[in-house]
């Protein structure tokens, strides 16, 4: 009878450990997103949306941030979207049994939890020391570098949930398997592989530390993809290690609409995943 | 093929047989252009997608490639001796990668230290304690939570933890610690606020959510029955956690636990808010440092000249090695839970 | 079902297999399997499982062909042409090898498109002309009635027996002249295996069939000739009718006396 409420006793402990480790877990997470929501919100005024960064010490918005960010996140994905697709399509039809698809699918693994600020070095040695000068057009294959891999993975992982009769059924009708592809796989997936790109967006468009030394920073409007361009984040970095007051303002406001961005992605992404699985 | 199905023919299936066979023989010949046609799309898309694969090894063969020529100047001006220098000294040129390996693997080390235990035990909550009705929201709080960019962690840490550890945390530990041999050279000197200490916590709430969310998948792989019968026979349910369950995952418990570690190694922006940026190696966790992310991200767009630039992608060269193997070790213990669940 | 005491040489053969083995990987699945399909009958492949009778069906449209490390050693010729040479167009012969498979497939688009869909690959036809086709395939599988009123609705909300036959249209409706069923039965209640049944015996006027059962009142029922199988061994073959009720070989009186299996 003692061991077993010795017995008992440790899992009670353990229990309770484990119910205050979520506690305390999820206590941290309530702490951050409280804290920006405070600091942001504050500073969110119209101004932020029409004005561009002011320099130091007065006023002004994050317009030409908001929209750099959005250039180059677009064409990170327009670019890394179809490799993306096109080489899970290989990995999960027609190599799915090759050695090529094995070790690409090791490698893609790598890329996919690879530290962020490596692609950034990866970019500047290729395209921006070869060029000369920090690009937007640097940024954007930066990030493209950074979709490819999450679109490769959710491709592949979504046309291997595709049954295979279905594919067999395609096929017994005598469709090559491109066509099986575009006619059957591709819409059975579909809402899978929109959640992938949509992941892959939410994941892109908070990425600072590649960004740092590709598209650099720009305190102006710039349309001009061939010149430095300036970004959300990169100007969330600057203005928060700044002494003034009022960039910091803006560092936290900006960092408030990055995570709200991010959520709102992450949070639709999963609404259709799991409108998807619900078929 | 507007078929009768009568079923008169079936006594002169002979006769009948004559035209059953013309029809597609007819059809035939238009079939194999179109299915030629077909093909010949199939063959092409095919190679694109061939292609698309081999481009993605070749922008990870371009990315080590371009960090070793890229750190071909200082690789031959300081030879191994970058990795056991300390020193990094812009002006004269003289750099060493021991100060930000010492703070990658501190801050790590203080981070897995944190989240490892927490996360197990959140993820043990989510699946065995968790009520029903809050499992969903919860695990899906923190997946969104993984998702969060680093940066906002970084500014929280910078204007939120960072002052609070220095005025509430640091003095008392320091004086807490302060007779005790080891313990105090390990929490020495004026409380900063930001430092290794502060990175290291910092870096484990970003870890948190990862180590939590692999964790609870992976223990989603035991088999019901199995869990089942540990509890018919008696089991607590801490028993049929920790003689069941972490057995029978270990292997892919280790392959979260890397990958949260090639996280923490790589991450950069959370760090650098709030490690400080100095170039010494400290005993005192409340002093501050650098990693080698930090150190980049810091430095990399004011370096001048070619080889303070080139010393900085030799770090960078080393960082994606020491990744790519934990990541590849990571990879290769999740791939043996995913087989052995798929068995 | 009608006995027909022929003399086998009348009856002209679609597909011959040969000699066939068969190996997954390094183990032999099939051994040296040799039977005819003749034109426009049914033909039952019946065994306990892992006999190789779907194995088998699975060759006559090369299905096989999709996975790796499988392979098919010997002749199974179609009018005479060897579908196992490696230079044959498999697209053209699945085209004329149709394939109803155990559980439906229907494609996720709508019950209209899931016909039209094969249609309009090998045929450019105008509008009036598809829609006469897909409701020619529909009623052939009689299923027109059915869903007339909503072809436009998805397929994947038809029953389970209702999407058995519309696969069966979506197979009929590219005019094939061979049809493989792979246990079409198996996921169906009682009812809809009566009409599925019945399909076979209409389609048979029209197409040479072969079908995979495990139930031997549906191969004694819809079946004109029935192929035993054992272990990857063909123990016999013969028509129906003789088979059940004389079988020659003592496995075969063993498994259809529902001694084992």
């Amino acid at each position: 009878m003692s061991l077993y409420s010795s017995r008992r006793r440790t899992n009670a402990l353990a229990t309770t450990l484990c119910w205050t480790g979520t506690i305390f877990g999820l206590a941290w997470l309530v702490l951050i997103l409280g804290a920006l929501i405070y600091e942001g919100a504050r500073g969110l005024t119209p101004a932020v949306f029409t004005e561009m960064t002011p320099p130091p010490g007065s006023s002004g918005g994050l317009l030409n941030a908001i929209a750099g960010s959005l250039v180059m996140t677009v064409i990170g994905v327009l670019l890394g979207t179809p490799l993306g697709m096109l080489a899970g399509t290989f990995m999960a039809e027609y190599g799915r049994y090759s050695k090529l698809a094995t070790v690409v699918r090791f490698i893609n693994d790598i890329l996919l939890s690879a530290p962020s600020i490596v692609i950034g070095l990866f970019v500047y040695t290729v395209v921006v020391a070869r060029v000369g000068h920090f690009s937007g057009i640097a940024g954007a294959l930066a990030l493209a570098v950074l979709v490819v891999p999450v679109v490769v993975r959710t491709t592949e992982d979504m046309l291997l949930l595709v049954p295979s009769p279905l594919r067999e059924a395609a096929a017994a009708l005598g469709l090559p398997r491109s066509h099986m592809l575009m006619r059957v796989a591709y819409r059975a997936a579909k809402s899978g592989i929109v959640t992938g790109v949509l992941l892959a967006v939410a994941r892109v468009s908070g990425e600072t530390a590649p960004l740092l030394f590709t598209s650099l920073n720009n305190q102006f409007w710039s349309t001009d993809l061939n010149a430095p361009v300036s970004s959300l984040p990169v100007v969330i970095f600057q203005f928060a290690l700044s002494p003034y007051k009022d960039w910091q303002q803006l560092a936290w406001t900006g960092a408030l609409l990055v995570t709200v961005a991010v959520l709102l992605l992450s949070i639709t992404a999963r609404a259709l995943s799991s409108q998807g699985t619900q078929k | 093929m507007e078929a009768g199905f009568n079923r008169q023919t079936r006594d002169n299936s002979v006769s009948d047989l004559a035209i059953v066979d013309a029809t597609p023989r007819a059809a035939e010949v238009d079939r194999r252009k179109v299915l030629g046609r077909m093909a010949l799309f199939d063959f092409f898309f095919h190679n694109l997608t061939r292609a698309a694969a081999i481009l993605v090894l070749l922008i990870l063969g371009g990315v080590i490639f371009s960090l070793i020529y890229g750190s071909l100047p200082a690789i031959q001006a300081f030879g191994l001796g970058f990795l056991t220098t300390e020193s990094w000294n812009p002006v004269t040129e003289k750099f060493g990668a021991v100060a930000p390996i010492y703070g990658t693997v501190v801050t790590s080390t203080i981070a897995m230290v944190i989240a490892v235990p927490l996360g197990l035990g959140i993820a043990i909550f989510l699946t065995e304690l968790c009520p029903h009705a809050l499992r969903r929201p919860i695990g899906v709080a923190i997946e969104l939570l993984a998702g969060i960019p680093s940066i906002i962690y970084g500014i929280w840490g910078l204007f939120v933890l960072a002052p609070f550890l220095q005025q509430h945390v640091q003095p008392a530990l320091i004086s807490l610690t302060g007779d005790i041999p080891v313990l105090s050279s390990l929490f020495a000197g004026p409380p900063y606020g930001i430092g290794m200490l502060t990175a290291g916590f910092i870096l484990a709430i970003m870890v948190l959510p990862f180590i939590t969310s692999i964790s609870r998948d992976v223990f989603d792989t035991v088999p019901p029955v199995l869990k089942e019968a540990a509890s018919g026979v008696g089991c607590t349910t801490w028993e049929v956690m920790r003689y069941v369950v972490i057995p029978y995952t270990r292997v892919g418990v280790i392959g979260g636990v890397m990958l949260g570690l090639g996280r923490a190694l790589g991450e950069t922006m959370a760090v650098t808010f709030v490690i400080g940026n100095a170039h010494k190696v400290s005993s005192s966790l409340l002093a501050p440092g650098t990693t080698i992310s930090a150190t980049i991200a810091n430095e990399f767009t004011e370096a001048v000249g070619d080889l303070y630039t080139s010393a900085l992608i030799e770090l960078g060269l080393i960082l994606f090695v020491i990744t790519f193997f934990v990541l590849a070790a990571a990879r290769f213990m999740l791939m043996r839970i995913e087989q052995k669940s798929g068995a | 079902m009608t006995a027909m005491p022929v003399v086998e040489a009348s009856i002209p053969t679609k597909v011959s297999v040969r000699d066939l083995d068969f190996y997954y990987g390094s183990s032999k699945a099939l051994k040296s399997i040799s039977l005819p399909l003749y034109t426009n009958k049914v033909t039952a492949f019946i065994g306990p499982s892992g006999c190789g009778k779907s194995t088998l069906l699975r060759i006559l449209n090369r299905m096989y062909d999709l996975y790796p490390r499988q392979r098919a050693e010997g002749e199974v010729l179609l009018d005479g042409e060897n579908i196992l040479d490696p230079s044959i167009d498999l697209n053209l012969l699945r085209s004329r090898v149709g394939m109803v498979f155990q559980k439906p497939t229907p494609f996720p688009m709508s019950i209209y498109d899931n016909i039209a869909f094969g249609i309009r690959l090998y045929e450019k036809l105008s509008r009036s002309e598809l829609d006469g086709r897909v409701e020619a395939a529909l009623r052939g599988a009689a299923l027109w009635d059915e869903v007339r009123d909503k072809l436009n609705s998805s397929g994947l909300g038809l029953s389970g027996g209702q999407q058995q036959r519309l696969c069966i249209a979506r197979t009929v409706a590219i005019q094939p002249e061979v049809i493989l069923f792979d246990e079409p039965c198996s996921a169906l209640d009682p009812i809809s295996t009566a009409k599925i049944e019945e399909l076979i015996d209409e389609l048979s006027e029209r197409y040479t069939i072969a079908i995979v059962t495990h139930n031997m009142q549906q191969a004694a029922r819809v079946s004109d000739y029935t192929a035993f199988m054992y272990l990857g061994d063909l123990v016999e073959f013969g028509e129906t009718n003789n088979l059940f009720t004389a079988p020659q070989n003592k496995k075969t009186q063993d498994y259809i006396t529902g001694r084992f299996g």
